[in-house]
């Protein structure tokens, strides 16, 4: 049978992307099918509102592996970091606010007026946590090794790592390991006093979870944030022009390779036959052959929806079924006609330039878990918005900003209601939540946009809204990502991997899962 | 506590020994007369009537129901016809032996399955992705086997506007009683002439009834599990958890069986079909398997030679015996019997066993472990064709 | 270490020996299981080498669980397969079907951890040829396992219980009281990633080699301690009650012996402390002896009980609303967790600081089972209760333990209506009174939280789970050790063997 392509890959979110791009890098013929109008997936700036571009999934590429950008020269393809002095910014009330600065320095200043002790040990806290975020990002960029996929030079790659920690000495070592399963409530309590700074990480600890920040494992997931950074909240880096910059540098590396890049074409399914992928038919109905296919998209509808249920056995659709992908965040888009005011930022814009968090104490996030637990969006939610068009001018026209709020927990399956019920409900949520330290907001805002888990799902491929393909709690990691079983980016079907935010090391703007996936498709063919 | 089958008020009344085993959760009789062997000869010389509702029954509908059961079973289900009834064992993905059990096409579109254990979940986690719909009919459906040469005539007694003597072996047909619709089919578990009754469990009585009564001048018995063992090993018919342990019961790998060596590789179609499992007994078909299910004739001299040696005549089992024994074959264990009889009607020491593929060509000889007053000696066996009963009226049509 | 030949000393602060494994006559007639209740983790080879039944050990099974429903139905579950396939397939032929095969894998796990139950955690830093070789030894069972069971390993030390099960089963009722199993002990709801962990923990019991095998020894609870003690003292071992130890001398980092509460000196060159590791390091000892390590290790070793415990005598049977009369649904467990949403509303009243007002309640009726619990025709009643936290948002315990005490009862009446008409004497135990009457630190039944980072090498802190201390001679043998709580007597018994095996060199 004649192939079209060597590879194709389905999605075209920076996952596919980066995958594409290494496929075409490594002199593959290579094709791209992307649904949507646009690149990027999950990792877009979109136009929402004439002249107001927002970020309308991830709101920040700080994840993004440092050899990814070098391996396909993104730098060279306009990819362009802003620097922003604030990390995150909390505001209090009754004239309190907490802002984390990159300088480390200013934060335990700024720490020292919550609680002496944590502002003295806040170093040391941050020490930690880059030296177990290193650790990890050496272990995001290596496949997992299972029982059924064990070969010696990946043996030796993991052994490596293993060197690494033990490096970090015995001591150390003891407590990576005691803490990646801890709650991240208790490894705070571990360290501070202070009831905002908690709150303020713990926000963090919470990503793309339907968990609670005491939940086992979500000090992992404050560690996950902070791969390759040090700031000691996550780790952030600012695209000029915005997330979608990322996979626009992406999509213009793999592009200058070779690669075809084609948007707005669906792909219908994933054709195959006796167990092999033969290729892709695209909703037109036309058939594109070739040697291997990726998906970026996640895969139980990479399998059940696209290859088809009843060629999977039933011990994969069993796996498939248990996998918990438990979509639980919404974002709120907003364009403004000025900079909203806070309260408590002392008119310094300065602060804003990072994450603005809105999650006073531990209780506060695990109470807004506790509502999403029965099935209902959180009465009063965690959030964490930002201002980006304050660092970018490019994003919204002169004097006018963007703002995207990105809100938790939203869960996809409400109880007793529907998405389209409570939509716009949940925006007027998020507005007055952050309009109680921002008051004078709700009179800037021109254009609103709220985009719930079920959005997600429908526009943008995302199942059940989930983000990170999957939620990343400690029973879905590692060796059991994305289903227990799959080994080395395979799937059941011969010739086709998983390249997205499902397969290790999980979500993010990580460019990990499309990295792994296109070296192991290299490493077979 | 077991529960009553919907024919208990029947069952109960009838079982003098009083002698129960649990079937699945149901009392079952053993015997319902002292002797065992009144029940057995009733099977293989008139007509013996067995309850065996306890059986798991699962209906399968929808579109694509034809396509579920040809997925989950090792026979091509596809050229099974409408009325027509097959018997297929199911595989896990590994190739391994979950159960087995018939099949019949009652419809278009609509199938029951029969199984020995609980297999809805399996079922429906079959089903992704198909037009079918699983559902546990075991507690509303009733049937009886009515098992023997007699069987067609008693029957004929009762319904009479049907056409049993042109009803083909493994075929079934739509009756009614009164008002009430019921299925006859032409199976069962004892290797002779007989049928196989499905009615709904409110009318279980009136059926059971109905047989006795026309099974009055036809030598009809009340048939307990005891003898049925006896009939289902002459008929060399494997019984699940004592010839072979289901894959959903197996603990460790020597436990799973594949339907090939369990004798039923006549039953596994792997010719352009997609089962479960298919793709593992391909690969065993190519290597070969290891196993084989095999009939044994014990040589009758050798047991009578043993036992000389104590002065006592053979002491062979009444009853089927299911206790496993191992076998040898020069000095070395190469298998085990699994079911044991002394077949009256053949009047030979006869035996259900699995052994190394090497040993399994019928005429080859191996020795079996015989206890002759608590000690432990091995008697000639010959490895037999299966089944050792085989009488032409099973199949046969009525005059031809 | 009586057995071994040693000359051995035991010192119990109350009168009475057995810690949380007591029986006691609260009231007059009515002996109690105070604490713990029931059996299923004790090893059977601490039974067979002390020669326990000889020493009057009798476990009696418990084979039912019954789970009445607010609607007035009820699910039932005992050793009889078929009846209890039925009884779960009203509420889903799915269930029913799914719950033989989970048993069987559940046995398969707790096949595969029982390994771990027998060993001592090794060193996963250390380089010392030695741990190297018990940590290759260990990596192999697991590895041994296959990739089917390893994955449902790692979903079970990393799952909540409820998400666990909801990968077999369906039906809420099912769910919820098999999920329970995973909350017992722990500050954790049935939804909380780790108490999947906790549920397998329960599983491992195993009597006469059966696995999850409950049962309820003869004479309470503290029939088993008395059995030991007895096996003890026919090996030579001397005990004292009412003997509280005070401190633990040392001299030169070498244990030199005990000062007990009333001043008396005792010395002994090996001293092993069962006691939770505050009272053993931060208590008994003077913590500047210490590393700073295992200090603050020990000070961060979260200890926060979450359970309470109500003691009834009742006047005559009580009568189930949905199972009315006498019947053998009383000689097993009854379960208050008719569904999750149940059980976890209950974990969020507890996780700010409030006792659940609809608590997850196991009872037992000790007396259906051991007549002499009880005058004849009365009973005794065993409620093992969660939530309680120990961290009470307001007021204490000793304000806040009858109204707890109330919320059982009333809880209980509604399921069973005539409780408390025949209620004669109750005891309320919250993690206060525990940790008051018998000592454990924030009144956790497990000495600690049986939670990820604090398992196996990590138990009770990073390098000590060996059972060794920095003070030479000075050693840790209680259920903070590995491998943990319930009554099982691992922890002693391998710490007793790590000591006469320091003793051999």
């Amino acid at each position: 049978m004649s192939q079209d392509f060597d590879a194709i890959v389905i999605g075209g979110g920076h996952n596919s992307l980066t995958a594409v791009a290494y496929l075409a890098k490594a002199g593959m013929k290579v094709a791209v099918f992307e649904q949507r109008g646009l690149l990027g997936g999950a990792a877009s700036t979109e136009e929402l509102f004439p002249g107001f571009r927002f970020n309308t999934g991830l709101s920040d590429a700080g994840l993004l592996l440092p050899d990814v950008i070098d391996d396909l020269g993104l730098t060279a393809h306009g990819l362009d970091w802003l620097e922003a002095p604030a990390l995150a910014f909390a505001p209090l009330g009754a004239e309190k606010s907490l802002t984390l600065w990159q300088d480390l320095g200013r934060t335990t200043e700024e720490l020292g007026q919550h609680s002496k002790s944590d502002a003295q040990v806040f170093a040391r806290y941050t020490q930690q946590n880059a030296a177990f975020g290193a650790l990890l990002q050496e272990m995001a960029k290596l496949a997992p090794p299972s029982l059924q996929y064990k070969p010696l030079p990946l043996l030796l790659a993991w052994a490596k790592v293993a060197i690494r920690a033990r490096r970090l000495g015995g001591r150390r070592m003891m407590e990576f390991m005691r803490v990646l399963p801890m709650g991240a409530a208790r490894y705070l309590d571990e360290w501070f006093e202070s009831v905002a700074l908690k709150g303020l990480l713990g926000a963090v600890s919470v990503s793309g979870l339907l968990q609670g920040p005491r939940a086992a494992g979500t000090a992992f997931m404050l560690l996950y944030q902070q791969m390759g950074s040090t700031g000691g909240y996550m780790a952030m880096k600012t695209a000029q022009g915005g997330v979608g910059a990322v996979s626009a540098a992406l999509a213009s590396a793999a592009g200058s390779y070779g690669a075809e890049i084609h948007t707005g074409v669906r792909v219908a399914h994933i054709l195959s036959e006796n167990g092999k992928a033969l290729g892709v038919e695209l909703v037109d109905g036309s058939q594109v052959l070739a040697k291997v296919v990726l998906s970026g998209a996640e895969v139980r509808h990479t399998l059940v929806d696209l290859v088809g249920a009843s060629k999977l056995a039933p011990s994969v659709m069993r796996r498939l079924r248990a996998l918990k992908l438990r979509g639980s965040t919404a974002s709120v888009h907003l364009a403004l006609s000025g900079l909203p005011k806070f309260s408590t930022s002392d008119n310094d814009n300065e602060r804003l330039t990072g994450d603005i968090v809105i999650c006073p104490s531990l209780d506060y996030a695990e109470q807004a878990y506790d509502d999403a637990k029965y099935g209902r969006f959180s009465a009063r939610p965690i959030l964490i918005a930002r201002i980006p068009s304050l660092l970018d001018s490019t994003l919204a026209p002169d004097g006018e900003h963007t703002l995207s709020i990105t809100l938790r927990y939203a869960p996809y399956h409400l109880r007793g209601s529907d998405w389209g019920n409570e939509k716009e409900r949940l925006g007027d949520l998020a507005v007055k939540v952050l309009s109680e330290h921002a008051p004078g907001l709700k009179k800037l805002i021109k254009q609103r946009k709220v985009i719930t888990p079920l959005d997600y799902e429908r526009d943008y491929g995302l199942t059940e809204g989930s983000m990170m393909h999957g939620q990343m709690s400690l029973d879905q990691l590692v060796m059991m990502r994305p289903v227990p079983g799959f080994v080395g980016y395979r799937t059941p079907i011969e010739g086709l991997y998983i390249n997205g935010a499902g397969a290790h090391p999980g979500g993010g703007v990580t460019g990990a899962p499309g990295r792994n996936a296109a070296r192991q498709v290299l490493k077979e063919i | 506590m077991p529960i009553g089958s919907p024919f208990h008020s029947r069952t109960d009344a009838l079982c003098r020994t009083q002698e129960w085993r649990e079937w699945s959760g149901y009392f079952a009789a053993i015997s319902y007369q002292v002797s065992h062997e009144v029940e057995y000869y009733s099977v293989r010389n008139a007509a013996g009537l067995l309850d065996v509702s306890p059986l798991f029954k699962y209906e399968i509908t929808g579109s694509d129901a034809g396509q579920l059961v040809d997925r989950i079973m090792t026979r091509n289900i596809g050229k099974c016809q409408v009325g027509q009834v097959v018997y297929s064992p199911w595989c896990d993905e590994r190739g391994k032996v979950i159960d087995d059990g018939t099949i019949a096409r009652l419809g278009e579109t609509r199938f029951r399955v029969t199984a020995a254990d609980p297999n809805l979940r399996w079922f429906q986690d079959c089903s992704s992705g198909l037009d079918a719909q699983v559902r546990d009919v075991s507690v509303e459906v009733a049937a009886l086997a009515l098992q023997g040469p007699n069987a067609r005539n008693i029957l004929k007694q009762i319904f009479t506007k049907i056409d049993l003597d042109r009803l083909p072996y493994y075929h079934a047909i739509e009756a009614k009683l009164g008002i009430n619709r019921l299925e006859i089919s032409r199976t069962g578990y004892t290797g002779d002439l007989g049928y196989e009754l499905w009615i709904g469990a409110d009318n279980a009585e009136a059926l059971w009834d109905r047989v006795m009564e026309a099974g009055q001048g036809f030598g009809l018995q009340p048939l307990g599990l005891a003898a049925l063992d006896m009939l289902r090993v002459e008929a060399g018919l494997l019984l699940i958890d004592v010839d072979y342990t289901s894959a959903q019961h197996a603990r460790i790998p020597s436990q799973y069986s594949s339907p090939i060596e369990i004798g039923l590789g006549w039953a596994v179609d792997l010719a352009h079909r997609d089962f479960i499992g298919a793709e593992a007994l391909r690969a065993e078909k190519q290597r070969g398997s290891l196993r084989k299910f095999v009939g044994l004739e014990v040589s009758w001299e050798a047991l009578d030679e043993l036992f000389d040696e104590v002065d006592l005549p053979p002491q062979v089992a009444g009853r089927a015996s299911r206790m496993p024994v191992p076998l040898y074959a020069g000095g070395k264990q190469i298998g085990q019997a699994t079911s044991m009889l002394f077949s009256p009607i053949l009047k030979k020491y006869i035996a259900l066993a699995t052994v190394e593929a090497a040993h399994s060509q019928v005429g080859g000889r191996v020795e079996m472990e015989i206890t002759v007053e608590y000690e432990r000696k091995r008697a000639e066996a010959r490895v037999a064709k299966l089944p050792f009963f085989d009488p032409k009226r099973k199949k046969a049509l009525a005059h031809s | 270490m009586a057995r071994a030949g040693k000359k051995v000393l035991v010192l119990e602060k109350r009168p009475v020996l057995g810690g949380a494994t007591v029986s006691e006559e609260v009231y007059p007639g009515f002996r109690y299981s105070v604490f713990s209740y029931v059996v299923s983790l004790l090893r059977p080879e601490i039974i067979r080498d002390l020669q326990l039944p000889k020493h009057g050990l009798t476990i009696l099974p418990l084979e039912s669980t019954l789970t009445p429903l607010p609607d007035g139905d009820y699910l039932y579950r005992d050793s009889d397969k078929w009846a209890t396939y039925r009884n779960i397939q009203r509420f889903s032929a799915r269930d029913a079907d799914a719950y033989g095969e989970y048993g069987r894998d559940m046995y398969f796990m707790a096949k595969a951890v029982k390994y771990i139950l027998g060993i001592r955690p090794p060193d996963p830093t250390s380089l010392h040829p030695g741990e190297l070789l018990r940590l290759a030894k260990l990596g192999k069972h697991f590895l041994g396992l296959g990739a089917d069971k390893l994955h449902m390993l790692v979903k079970l030390m990393t799952m909540s219980s409820a998400e666990f099960l909801e990968e077999w089963f369906e039906s809420d009722p099912l769910i919820a009281t098999l999920s329970s199993s995973g909350i017992i002990g722990t500050f954790l709801g049935p939804r909380s990633p780790g108490s999947a962990y906790v549920l397998l923990h329960h599983y491992m019991g195993e009597i006469d080699g059966v696995f999850r095998a409950w049962g309820f020894a003869k004479g309470g609870t503290g029939g088993i301690s008395e059995a030991i003690a007895s096996s003890a003292r026919a090996f030579g071992a001397e005990m004292r009650t009412d003997s509280g130890v005070a401190e633990v001398a040392i001299r030169n980092g070498q244990v030199k012996g005990v000062v007990l509460e009333n001043g008396a000196e005792i010395d002994a060159d090996i001293v092993v402390s069962s006691l939770d590791p505050k009272l053993t390091f931060l208590t008994l000892l003077n913590p500047e002896e210490l590393p700073n390590e295992l200090v603050d290790s020990v000070r961060g070793f979260d200890t926060y009980g979450s359970s309470g415990k109500v003691n009834l005598a009742l006047d005559a049977a009580p009568d189930l609303a949905c199972l009315p009369g006498l019947g053998p649904h009383l000689r097993g467990a009854i379960s208050i967790s008719p569904n999750v949403d149940y059980l976890e509303r209950a974990y969020d009243q507890a996780k700010y600081g409030q006792f659940s007002e609809k608590p997850y309640i196991d009872v037992v009726l000790p007396s259906m089972i051991d007549p002499h619990m009880a005058p004849p025709g009365k009973h005794v009643m065993s409620c093992f209760v969660q939530y309680a936290p120990y961290q009470l948002n307001e007021g204490t315990w000793p304000e806040q333990r009858e109204a707890f005490g109330d919320a059982v009862v009333n809880t209980l009446s509604e399921y069973i209506p005539n409780l408390k008409k025949i209620i004669l004497h109750r005891q309320v135990l919250s993690p206060w009174d525990i940790e008051q009457t018998i000592g454990l630190s924030g009144g956790n039944i497990f000495q600690g939280e049986l939670s990820l980072s604090q398992l196996f090498f990590l138990r009770p802190a990073p390098g000590y789970a060996d059972y060794r201390t920095p003070i030479r001679g000075y050693y840790q043998c209680g259920s903070a050790t590995h491998p943990g709580g319930g009554i099982t007597g691992a922890p002693g018994r391998l710490a007793a063997l790590e000591i006469l095996k320091d003793g051999k060199l």
